[in-house]
């Protein structure tokens, strides 16, 4: 079905040229999709909206923005997503900003729908309201896998974000904030970020999903 | 490196763009917050009364009680939002320190300044205005705004209005596109908009803030109407508890927003809701009983 008038945040992304056969989805059910489509177009990877159980047919890997949780876990319960989508965590790369890492942690205190893929805990609305929404600049450095050169930290954005509570074996912290608090978490091929680089210039992180959903699974 | 900033332009705006592709629902009890958040709702409207009574009522429209907002606040997991008098500054004051996520500055409250609209960088909240066209849109993000939404003709359940403000920013957006760059201070001064934010809209091709459909949303075709006319996501006011079956509704109109561009999925989503809320059409009603008119 054709839009009659495309979604402007994402008609910026739609005039980038797809250099390669490689295709991302991004479950589009709610939150910052357009801008994830944006940041992986501007890499030159094909991306795909995923909204029902046959969208992640053929699929490298998948993003689930950042938005509401409840809102997502309900839609994904609604229209069949769930275990499709713990199938293909299963065995794809998957990363989750966000509302994206609550969905994909084990626990969250609270009874809402999460696919429990990684074994991370976390607490929503950790850091409290809106007003406590903050920017911070933390050191990642796992990203030096895609740029060995970059000695910059990660200029991270927080929207009313979770925190990562635990994590336990087979994850691992992947960046903390200067206090301490853990932030960012992997396990093989699934990521956890409390923050959003969607948001930002930096395509770092997007390009440290790439590497992780393009290198053989048995590397996991 | 660890300075922490908060209440930022980016965090203003970074809360709105989670909201995309989201319904954000009126709500005026505890217990209708969670029946919003249960359906589906990216957020609640914390308000006294929906616009339907206000326009049925009549009176002075003001800021809800604080204690009414704390008891939403406690009751949902999920961002809260409540309305401030246009230029109602303290108001605004006030709903910054019980830490409401979102404040919308509204005309559907009675005006409090009929010339200036709130200062609103100063604040560490985001707020969200209303907007009829794209020059009334810009003068609002230039204040500071994080969001903007359609003013619609809320509290009427006729999307009529919301269509023609949505038509309205778009279609200047399209047109300030082909624009030649000399025509751009001449169009600033036509449509009384700042000439830096004319030429940051003809960049980025949108508004650089979110922009939310609101005003008279009764259906999820109405819903799905709106996102396909290129808007964010949706308010929903007097549309779902004015209607027979609030819970059904909510989430109906949460599904269609989602599957927006998808017609069998409406069509499955629009079976068997009841009644809506009944409504009344704006061609019926007097240009002072218009609350669209109010804002400058």
């Amino acid at each position: 079905m054709p839009e009659i008038v495309p979604n402007p945040w994402r008609l910026q992304a739609q005039a980038q040229q797809v250099r390669s056969d490689t295709v991302i989805g991004i479950l589009a059910l709610q939150g910052s999709f357009w801008e994830h489509e944006a940041m992986l177009l501007r890499l030159g990877v094909g991306v795909r909206e995923v909204r029902l159980p046959e969208h992640l047919d053929g699929l490298a890997g998948l993003i689930i923005p950042g938005g509401e949780s409840t809102t997502m876990g309900k839609l994904a319960v609604e229209f069949g997503l769930m275990e499709p989508l713990r199938a293909f965590g299963r065995e794809k790369a998957m990363w989750g900003t966000c509302a994206g890492a609550i969905f994909l942690s084990k626990d969250a205190r609270r009874d809402q729908p999460l696919l429990g893929l990684m074994n991370i805990t976390v607490e929503r609305n950790a850091f409290g309201r809106q007003v406590a929404s903050f920017e911070a600049d933390i050191p990642v450095p796992a990203l030096k896998v895609v740029a060995p050169d970059d000695e910059r930290p990660f200029h991270a954005i927080f929207i009313r974000a979770p925190l990562i509570e635990t994590v336990e074996p087979p994850a691992e912290v992947l960046a903390r904030l200067p206090d301490g608090r853990i932030v960012a978490a992997q396990q093989g091929r699934l990521l956890a970020t409390s923050f959003h680089p969607e948001l930002t210039d930096d395509d770092r992180f997007h390009r440290y999903f790439l590497h992780l959903a393009q290198r053989a699974p048995a590397a996991a | 490196m660890s300075e922490v900033i908060t209440g930022s332009f980016k965090v203003k705006v970074g809360l709105a763009q989670m909201l995309k592709g989201g319904v954000i629902m009126d709500v005026v009890t505890p217990e209708q917050a969670k029946i919003a958040e249960d359906a589906g709702a990216v957020a609640v409207m914390a308000l006294e009364r929906v616009p339907a009574d206000i326009r049925a009522q009549g009176g002075v429209a003001r800021m809800s009680d604080p204690e009414l907002i704390l008891k939403i606040m406690d009751a949902v997991s999920i961002p809260v939002m409540a309305k401030v008098r246009i230029g109602h500054f303290v108001e605004a004051q006030i709903l910054e320190a019980i830490g409401v996520d979102y404040i919308d500055e509204s005309e559907v409250l009675t005006p409090a300044d009929e010339e200036h609209h709130i200062d609103k960088h100063p604040f560490k909240v985001p707020f969200v205005c209303g907007a009829r066209n794209l020059g009334e849109a810009l003068r609002r993000i230039a204040e500071g705004a994080a969001m903007i939404r359609t003013k619609g003709e809320a509290g009427t359940g006729d999307v009529v209005e919301a269509v023609r403000h949505a038509r309205a920013v778009m279609g200047a957006i399209r047109r300030l596109q082909t624009m030649p760059d000399e025509e751009l201070y001449a169009y600033a001064k036509e449509i009384r908009a700042p000439l830096d934010l004319v030429r940051e809209v003809k960049r980025l091709g949108r508004l650089p803030v979110v922009n939310f459909a609101a005003g008279g949303i009764a259906t999820p075709a109405d819903a799905a109407l709106m996102m396909q006319l290129g808007m964010d996501g949706i308010f929903v006011g007097s549309g779902i508890f004015k209607s027979e079956n609030p819970a059904k509704r909510a989430a109906a109109i949460v599904k269609a927003v989602t599957h927006y561009n998808d017609p069998a999925i409406l069509a499955e989503v629009s079976k068997g809701l009841g009644e809506p809320m009944r409504g009344q059409q704006v061609m019926d009603l007097a240009a002072e009983e218009r609350l669209a008119e109010r804002g400058w």
